[in-house]
């Protein structure tokens, strides 16, 4: 078998064997029992607490953790947007770069809290040091917050009836010390000793072999990179992201920061089985995720290595595969199997150019952030699983002759419109997003947003709207996107794609924790089976297909067909 | 299914007729609007009905007056299938329920005031408190109790179960119906509640009527239609900015026609039917429910509570061998059993005689009149069972036969200072660690022998407890035996457990414990005593006979009176519930095909590319359109038995069952719009 395709194998099954036993130490954190590294941290805690007045033994209800999960965030929004509108005042620019236009700071601080990552501007010039390190903070914050929110999950799924769910700053603190913390030094750690810059030196000059003069943009990148890549942000320290040769030098750094990717959304789905002692559960949810993450991967790996069909007939060959948009060192299958890691988990960082992906592999991107629930971002991928889930439930828990429940609780109205809601909301978004923006353009067809007329510049505007509504960040590119439009437009999608789908589930989680639990018997609907898991499979790709495939038919698709 | 049912075909020709003009009728926006996925629907048939006005005015962008108008008219059809739906499920519960109602027509009523002067009102005047009586051949105007005397009654009308039934002041079976007659004997009955508004009136007016409440489950499934139907206004509207960007006109038509294809109509227009259908056949099987609730709550049961006798055991106890004491011959025991229990009315003492002629020994007695009080046995004088003695037996010329529990026969041997012989001891005890009842017989106050009585299992009932406990169901059996016979008898109907011993206290005991730990249960009762359980339980089933504070506390009736029919109530409910989601899973697995169908089809002429799409190879853009909404309207008549029917349910475990419905409604549902839209566009361009 080609190398490319077996090191794609093997990245995987290592991110496997990695992500079982995270996926138990997440489960001890969460679970408040003792760990190896309670020695280091148990001191830092509480010295955190004893700071801030947080009781830490204080049980929240459902309610009360959105509550402080939303507070924080209204604090660093603030935070962000003064940060980012006086850098050029601040200390730690060297480079002199200047401050953010209102818009394009509204844009990032929100797409750095909501652990989303779009990015507008290129880092190397248009971020100070102070700037990059409070992004670098906001990528540990957002993605702790998505792990209490999926800790707090946890704790409603449990067998009892109770309506306290735990401590949400307890949670939202031990993910980001216990868990990301760790995982980003050694990664950072990894990525220093294979070149990538860690100082706060300005730019650096060397003479190229031309023999002129280059300045080179460097700056504390590895540490920001590790969590860039560890917390699913993907918010790259250099404007081209995982590309850049110093933020991803070789093949051997492209194979950690892959594997760093999904680890651990994929910990997070074994530590649930741990945490609630269903271990069955946990690997059909697995199973699932993988399946369709499958789906999409295996024939993106298959396009990318076979090349565009419009270029073979040019005459140019394409035995590499198709390398337009792609480094040279990842080659076309390593670069496919970032593309779809980092749109299937919401990460959005890149290592080759999306915009030049064959239309059909730029479908499959699409359709992961669609989804957005195949392995999906810092717990929220959970959460949106939970969505799906529950939909599943209620239809195949009356095809067994019940009133659907699961996990011992029912599921009646009040679950199910905030289920609809939530699943709504994302079709909703990105459908709607596209839709202005493409009466924009027909309007006025001379704003220079489009870089490809037609299908391709169709593709870009819904991919753009798809990833600021997955909270994914990466871009096709190609979009002229720092303008006021574009700025806000996904601003608010960002927020709104964020914290409702945060909201949501964890409401259902809630109210059902509050109700009365079930013992099972022969007559229930096991979730933990191989038929239930066809049965979510079957209706996340039928409601999402049903939701986006007009709108992949006048993109990716039509392209497709046209080219091929 | 019981074996009474009665079997109407699901399409009669009054029943159609008058849902025909209930379909109509349906069509009023204000009625419609309860359920959004068909009143979606028929605001997309007035649009279209407004684009064929404005393409008769002269309009020519939106194609034919022809095509359009077929749009407008399958649109309609589509609606008036849905509402069609409804109606005979209607009907036909309404049908059901006139059936019923025609026993409770205007019969006179002999009142009865307190100075004992009869009068003749009409039912209808009755009011609740009324006294009346009824004798041989009057029919019972009213509900009500009855306060004095015993009567045979036929209950057919109601039961349609022909054998007649007794019933009598005082205790369980006080109850009568009216519309019932009387056919032996005299009775005084005191009214319970006003014709017409009777218990059963209420629950027969719920079936029939047209505003009943949405049930839990169904307001659910509603908000989920709802939330697809909602995906597709989205997917729709945004369509018209794609196509403006992409140059791609598309007309008014295609764009309902995809909404409509795509929105749940399947389901959204046969949910209320199968609902309907629900309670529908939940009355067919002889139950008349106060909510759909219940039903659906039958289908969801973890523990159901069942009377031993009658239920588990064939009425009651049977004699089925004798053992003679030391010195005596088996033909003298027979002969001595059989006289003594010549006289006893119980079906243990029957049952007695009924054993002793299988084994040859005939009392003259029992081929001639049993009016003939003296037994062809002269001299002869009955003692009945008293509570003091606890014996009963008889008095002849020289001997004197008794039969009784064994601590009273050995009492009155011991008094007459005979010794109770070892081996009939013996022989008592194994009788009872088998389950069975030891009755001692004695003659002149020596002991003659042992008769065994044993609880007979019903045949297939065993079957049934399996059946049940695949369901997930567990089975409890209620008794008044002691521990020891009550667990031989849990085991032999394969039971898994059992209350010995039980008061009715017990009863609400267990259920309260089986709810608190999460459980849904139900029982089966007809005393007063039984009234709060039955109110406690999840499903509470009183039986017809039963008191009205019975049939009050609980939210179904059985007028069978037949105690299994729990075990059919359950599966009536587990079948409701399949149904509805199954038919779900296949409206929504329909909607594949129809984008194959309907999508290449919008974007044809613009975008030839996607010509690769049309995988079923649609003759054209129009044709693709009409099959697609025309097997969207056809399936849902198509399904319309299925939806009465309800899906059939085989207690084969869940997960199996689940694996069975989405293979069929699921792969199905998949497959079959692919082969019927096909089949359709074939038939359009052969006829075009």
């Amino acid at each position: 078998m080609n190398t490319e395709v077996i090191s794609v194998i093997l990245i995987l099954l290592v991110t496997l064997a990695l992500a079982i036993p995270l996926g138990k130490y997440i489960a001890r954190v969460y679970a408040g029992e003792s760990t190896f590294l309670d020695v280091v941290f148990n001191p830092i805690e509480k010295l955190f607490y004893k700071f801030s007045r947080i009781d830490s033994a204080q049980q929240m209800t459902w309610k009360q953790h959105l509550v402080a999960l939303l507070t924080i965030n209204i604090v660093w929004f603030f935070l962000g947007m003064l940060v980012l509108m006086n850098q050029g005042r601040l200390p730690l620019n060297p480079d002199g770069n200047a401050s953010m236009s209102p818009d394009l700071a509204f844009n990032t601080t929100i797409s750095f809290i909501t652990n989303t990552n779009l990015q507008h501007y290129s880092g190397e010039s248009a971020l100070s040091y102070f700037g990059q390190l409070t992004l670098m903070f906001y990528q540990f914050v957002s993605a702790g917050a998505g792990m209490a929110v999926a800790a707090v999950l946890f704790s409603a799924l449990r067998e009892r009836t109770s309506d306290k769910l735990g401590n949400f700053y307890e949670y939202f603190l031990k993910s980001c010390t216990r868990i990301l913390l760790p995982i980003s030094f050694i990664v950072a750690v990894i990525l220093v000793f294979s070149g990538t810059p860690m100082t706060f030196e300005g730019k650096d000059t060397i003479t190229s072999l031309q023999g002129e003069t280059v300045q080179v943009s460097r700056g504390p990148a590895a540490a920001m990179i590790a969590i860039k890549q560890v917390g699913t942000n993907g918010g790259g320290y250099f404007g081209v992201n995982s590309a850049h040769p110093l933020e991803n030098p070789d093949f051997i750094t492209n194979s950690v920061e892959t594997i760093t990717i999904p680890l651990i959304s994929i910990a997070l789905v074994f530590a649930l089985g741990y945490y609630l002692k269903r271990k069955k559960l946990a690997w059909m949810i697995f199973a699932v995720m993988t399946v369709g993450f499958l789906v999409c991967l295996i024939p993106t790996i298959y396009l990318e290595m076979n090349g565009n069909p419009a270029i073979s007939r040019m005459g140019i060959d394409q035995t590499t595969g198709s390398m337009e948009g792609k480094e040279v060192r990842f080659g076309s299958a390593a670069s496919a199997l970032w593309a779809i890691l980092t749109t299937c988990t919401s990460n959005g960082s890149v290592n080759s150019m999306h915009d030049s992906l064959t239309p059909l592999s730029g479908m499959f991107t699409m359709l992961g952030m669609q989804i957005n629930a195949f392995y999906g971002g810092k717990g929220v991928g959970l959460l949106n699983f939970y969505i799906f889930i529950i939909i599943a439930v209620f239809i195949s828990g009356l095809m067994v002759g019940r009133t659907p429940e699961f996990l011992g609780k029912k599921i009646e109205v009040r679950e199910m419109k905030i289920a609809m809601l939530v699943f709504l909301l994302h079709p909703f978004l990105i459908l709607g997003g596209t839709a202005m923006s493409s009466y924009l353009i027909y309007l006025h067809p001379d704003y220079a947003w489009l870089n490809n007329p037609g299908y391709h510049g169709f593709s870009e505007m819904l991919y753009e709207y798809t990833s600021a509504s997955a909270n994914n960040g990466s871009g096709f590119e190609g979009l002229g996107d720092n303008t006021p439009w574009w700025n806000i437009s996904c601003g608010i999608i960002m927020l709104l794609a964020r914290f409702i789908p945060i909201i949501g589930p964890i409401a259902i989680a809630g109210i059902l924790a509050e109700k009365k639990y079930i013992p099972e018997s022969a007559g229930t609907l096991k979730a933990d089976t191989a038929t239930f898991g066809v049965m979510v499979l079957a209706v996340i790709a039928i409601l999402v297909a049903l939701s986006f495939f007009t709108a992949l038919a006048l993109g990716p698709i039509a392209e497709y067909f046209s080219i091929a | 299914m019981s074996p009474r049912e009665r079997k109407t075909p699901l399409f009669q020709r009054a029943l159609v007729n008058e849902a025909l003009k209930q379909s109509i009728i349906k069509l009023n926006p204000r009625i419609l609007v309860k359920n959004p996925v068909m009143f979606t629907v028929e605001i997309g048939t007035a649009v279209m009905l407004v684009v064929c006005i404005w393409v008769l005015a002269g309009e020519n962008s939106q194609g034919s007056f022809a095509y359009n108008f077929t749009i407008f008219l399958i649109l309609l059809l589509t609606v008036l299938f849905a509402n069609f739906a409804e109606a005979i499920a209607e009907v036909r519960g309404k049908a059901q329920a006139d059936s019923l109602r025609k026993t409770r027509e205007e019969t006179p009523a002999k009142v009865i005031d307190n100075n004992g002067i009869i009068t003749t009102r009409s039912s209808s005047q009755l009011k609740k408190g009324d006294v009346f009586i009824c004798e041989v051949g009057d029919t019972i105007p009213a509900d009500g109790e009855i306060i004095e005397g015993i009567a045979t009654i036929d209950e057919s009308a109601i039961t349609g179960e022909s054998a007649p039934v007794i019933r009598e002041s005082g205790g369980d079976k006080s109850s009568v119906t009216g519309g019932t007659k009387v056919l032996s004997d005299r009775i005084k009955v005191i009214v319970t509640s006003k014709p017409g508004e009777s218990f059963l009136d209420k629950m027969i007016s719920l079936v029939e009527n047209a505003s009943r409440q949405k049930t839990p489950n169904e307001t659910a499934l509603t908000i989920l239609l709802a939330g697809f139907t909602l995906i597709f206004i989205i997917v729709c509207l945004t369509l018209q900015p794609f196509s403006l960007y992409a140059n791609t006109p598309i007309t008014i038509a295609a764009f309902i026609s995809l909404f409509v294809c795509l929105i749940p109509t399947t389901i959204g227009g046969l949910l209320s039917a199968i609902g309907i259908a629900g309670m529908d056949r939940a009355l067919r099987a002889n139950v008349i429910t106060k909510s759909g609730k219940a039903v659906e709550t039958a289908g969801d049961l973890d523990t159901i509570l069942l009377d031993k006798t009658g239920t588990i055991t064939i009425g009651n106890r049977k004699a089925t061998n004798f053992y003679p004491a030391e010195g005596i011959s088996e033909d003298d025991l027979i002969e001595c059993a059989t006289i003594a229990s010549l006289a006893d009315e119980t079906p243990e003492g029957k049952s007695i005689i009924e054993l002793a002629a299988i084994r040859g020994f005939r009392h003259p007695a029992t081929l001639g009149s049993t009016a003939d009080l003296t037994l062809g046995l002269p001299q002869s004088r009955i003692i009945k069972f008293s509570a003091e003695t606890r014996t009963s037996g008889i008095d002849l010329e020289d001997r004197s036969i008794r039969k009784g529990a064994y601590d009273a026969i050995k009492k009155l041997v011991e008094k007459a200072n005979n010794t109770f012989p070892a081996d009939i001891r013996n022989i008592v005890e194994k009788i009872s660690s088998n389950g069975g009842t030891p009755l001692v017989v004695s003659q002149n106050n020596k002991v003659a022998g042992a008769i065994e009585l044993q609880d007979i299992v019903k045949p297939g009932i065993r079957e049934r407890f399996e059946r049940l406990r695949k369901m997930g169901v567990k089975t409890v059996m209620v008794t008044g035996d002691n521990p020891l016979t009550a667990k031989y008898i849990a085991e032999k109907a394969g039971v898994d457990d059992f209350i010995a011993e039980a008061k009715p206290e017990d009863k609400m005991e267990y259920i309260k414990k089986e709810q608190a730990s999460g459980k849904l249960v139900a029982m089966m009762g007809d005393g007063t005593n039984d009234a709060p359980a039955l109110a406690q339980a999840d499903v509470g089933v009183a039986m017809n006979s039963g008191t009205a504070a019975a049939k009050e506390a609980g939210n179904m009736v059985d007028l069978d009176n037949d105690p299994t029919k729990l075990i059919e109530v359950v599966e009536i409910g587990k079948q409701l519930l399949m149904t509805r989601g199954t038919l779900t899973t296949f409206s929504i697995a329909n909607d594949v095909a129809k984008y194959f169908a309907i999508v290449p089809a919008l974007f044809i002429t613009s975008i030839p590319a996607l010509q690769s799409m049309n995988i079923m190879r649609l003759n054209s853009p129009q044709s693709a359109i009409l099959s697609a909404i025309i097997f969207n309207a056809i399936i849902i008549p198509l399904l319309i038995p299925l939806a009465l029917r309800g899906v059939s349910y085989k207690p084969i475990g869940a997960a199996a069952l689940l694996r069975r419905n989405l293979l069929i409604y699921g792969l199905g549902g998949i497959i079959v719009p692919f082969l019927g839209i096909k089949l359709i566009d074939v038939l359009i361009s052969t006829i075009l």
